[in-house]
């Protein structure tokens, strides 16, 4: 029996169904939790999806290669989704219309901190130049930062926990300092948010009303687009 | 649905053949988004079946993530030295963008006489 076990275990974990089917299960249960408890930030499935694969990969001591083997398959639709994010841009593009000037430059501005900043803290706080460049495009949609991040030699998968941590400090923190300084115009609010915390930040805008959603959407895909291309400029600046 | 499908993976592939040929370090699909989005421009509308299977994409986007960030358990040793400078990093940043991004739309969008409210 003990060895009719061992040899289906030895079978299971060498086809790639096994990790694949791992890991949409271990995604639907953290949605559903994410769910029931009434959406909290700190419980984001992907964030949960990802520790708990860690400890069930470590735990059994599966390598991140064979597991990676079974969720390659998920993985490799990242690209065509990031694709598929010009569709929604394109349907925000009448926004663009009202206040056309005030919105480029708040971008750029907002573009230019977000990246400036953190290589300037992390720096300051004695961050290797890999952990530089991980964290970089941390406020930019995920399957675009990631992309950055492994076009300028860091780390995709640091990057993409880094997001995530990004949208959810902003998603949480981001409305109270909003209203701290100020700033009540529905179309800034949702600037700030869509710029800084990418989709978590634009589903937490969608509570601040539908003007603040809409201009969050329109600012997370024009600020993927604008980082993609600024990133690699000033980054080649910041290591000559 | 297929059309549209093939019409994501051609934009994709185009995008990733050019970045390869300019030797450009932005990420292939991005260039591939970009195309779409002008192709979109030019035909003056979004084809429904399009719409459809972008969408259909999207609402899983969060799925499609977890297999990456799974990678981190490789970089368990850089996380545990570099946790101070990323974690700083992190909050600092993102306060700082919130902060400009929402402060400088509200001074631009709003007319000369309503400055003082925008304070």
């Amino acid at each position: 029996m003990k060895d009719s076990v061992a040899s289906l275990w030895v079978y299971l974990s060498a086809t790639p169904l096994l990790h694949l089917t791992l890991t949409v299960c271990v995604f639907v249960l953290a949605r559903w939790v994410y769910r029931v408890a009434g959406r909290p930030a700190w419980l984001n499935p992907v964030l949960m999806s990802v520790l708990t694969l860690v400890l069930i990969l470590t735990l059994t001591g599966t390598s991140y290669s064979s597991y990676f083997e079974g969720a390659q398959f998920v993985h490799f639709l990242l690209g065509p989704a990031t694709v598929a994010l010009a569709v929604p841009l394109y349907r925000q593009l009448n926004l663009l219309r009202r206040h056309p000037l005030a919105l480029l430059v708040s971008l750029l501005a907002g573009s230019l901190t977000a990246v400036l900043s953190a290589l300037l803290v992390a720096k300051l706080a004695g961050a290797s130049n890999q952990a530089l460049i991980s964290i970089a495009p941390k406020s930019v949609t995920t399957p675009v930062a990631m992309g950055i991040s492994e076009r300028l030699g860091g780390l995709p998968s640091l990057t993409a926990v880094l997001v995530i941590l990004t949208g959810i400090l902003g998603a949480a923190l981001g409305p109270w300092l909003l209203e701290r300084l100020g700033v009540h115009n529905p179309m800034a609010q949702g600037l700030a948010m869509g710029v800084a915390s990418h989709g978590i930040g634009t589903g937490r805008a969608v509570y601040m009303g539908e003007v603040a959603a809409a201009f969050s959407g329109l600012a997370m895909g024009l600020n993927g687009l604008a980082t993609a291309i600024l990133l690699p400029l000033l980054w080649g600046w910041w290591i000559s | 649905m297929l059309e549209s499908l093939a019409v994501l993976l051609l934009c994709q592939l185009l995008g990733e053949l050019i970045v390869v040929a300019m030797d450009w370090p932005v990420p292939g699909p991005v260039v591939g988004m970009g195309l779409l989005f002008v192709g979109l421009v030019i035909r003056g509308e979004a084809p429904q079946p399009l719409v459809d299977t972008a969408q259909g994409l999207l609402g899983q986007l969060s799925l499609l993530f977890v297999p990456a960030g799974v990678g981190v358990m490789s970089h368990l040793t850089l996380l545990g030295n570099q946790w101070l400078p990323l974690t700083s990093s992190l909050l600092v940043s993102t306060l700082l963008t919130i902060a400009v991004t929402g402060w400088v739309m509200q001074r631009l969008s709003e007319p000369a006489d309503g400055a003082g409210a925008g304070r």
